[in-house]
C-alpha cells in the first residue's frame, strides 16, 4: 500500500483521542531502540509498510503495521530467523 | 541550492517503482517554494539499507488547493504545503 492520500472515502475520520495501549508505547520504544542501534531506519520502517499486502494494511490499526515492518525488515536483514518470533511465541 | 523562495516549481509527473515520499496528488502539479527546510538522507535509497547520500534538498512548496483537487469547493486562496525534494522538481515557467 503506498500513497493513499486524496483516495476517495465514505468513512468519517476518527479524531477522538484514544490512550494507547500497553503493547503500542512498547512498539514506539522498539522503534526507537532499533534505530539508536543502527539496525533499522524510518524510511525502512515505512517502506516496510508500504510492502504490506494491502487487505492485512486496511486491516491493521497504526502500530500494528509498525509491527509488522518491524518483523519484514528485521527478518530481511538476519536479525530475526525466519519463524524466530512464531517459535517464542509458541505458534 | 538550485530553488528560491517564491520560484514556481512543477513535481516530476513519473511514476516511481519502490519507497518514495512524493505525494501522487501533487505529482505534474506546479506550486511555488514557499522555503529550503535543509538537506536531508534520500529516503528512496535509505529505505533500503543504503546511506542515503548524497543527502537531497528538501523544499516546502505551496500549491493551490483548487489546482491540486479538481472539484476543490473551499475559498479559492486555501493552499496545500507539501514537503518536496529538489530531484522531484523541475522550474516552471
Amino acid at each position: 500500500m503506498h500513497d493513499r492520500g486524496g483516495g476517495p472515502t465514505d468513512t468519517p475520520i476518527d479524531r477522538s483521542e484514544h490512550e494507547l495501549a500497553h503493547w503500542e508505547l512498547l512498539t514506539d520504544a522498539l522503534v526507537g531502540a532499533l534505530a539508536g542501534r543502527g539496525l533499522m531506519n524510518v524510511d525502512e520502517m515505512r517502506r516496510g509498510i508500504e510492502g504490506m499486502p494491502p487487505d492485512e494494511y486496511e486491516r491493521a490499526s497504526y502500530y500494528e503495521r509498525w509491527l509488522y515492518s518491524i518483523e519484514t525488515v528485521l527478518a530481511e536483514k538476519g536479525v530475526l530467523a525466519s519463524g524466530e518470533l512464531d517459535a517464542r511465541l509458541g505458534r | 541550492m538550485r530553488y528560491r523562495p517564491g520560484q514556481r516549481v512543477r513535481v516530476a509527473a513519473r511514476p516511481h517503482e519502490g519507497h518514495h515520499r512524493t505525494p501522487g496528488y501533487v505529482k505534474g502539479k506546479i506550486g511555488s517554494v514557499e522555503r529550503a527546510h535543509a538537506s536531508f538522507m534520500n529516503p528512496e535509497t535509505r529505505a533500503y539499507g543504503e546511506d542515503g547520500l548524497p543527502e537531497q534538498q528538501l523544499y516546502l512548496v505551496r500549491f493551490a488547493q483548487s489546482d491540486v483537487w479538481p472539484d476543490y469547493s473551499g475559498p479559492r486562496d486555501d493552499g496545500i504545503y507539501v514537503d518536496v525534494f529538489e530531484h522531484w522538481l523541475e522550474e516552471a515557467e
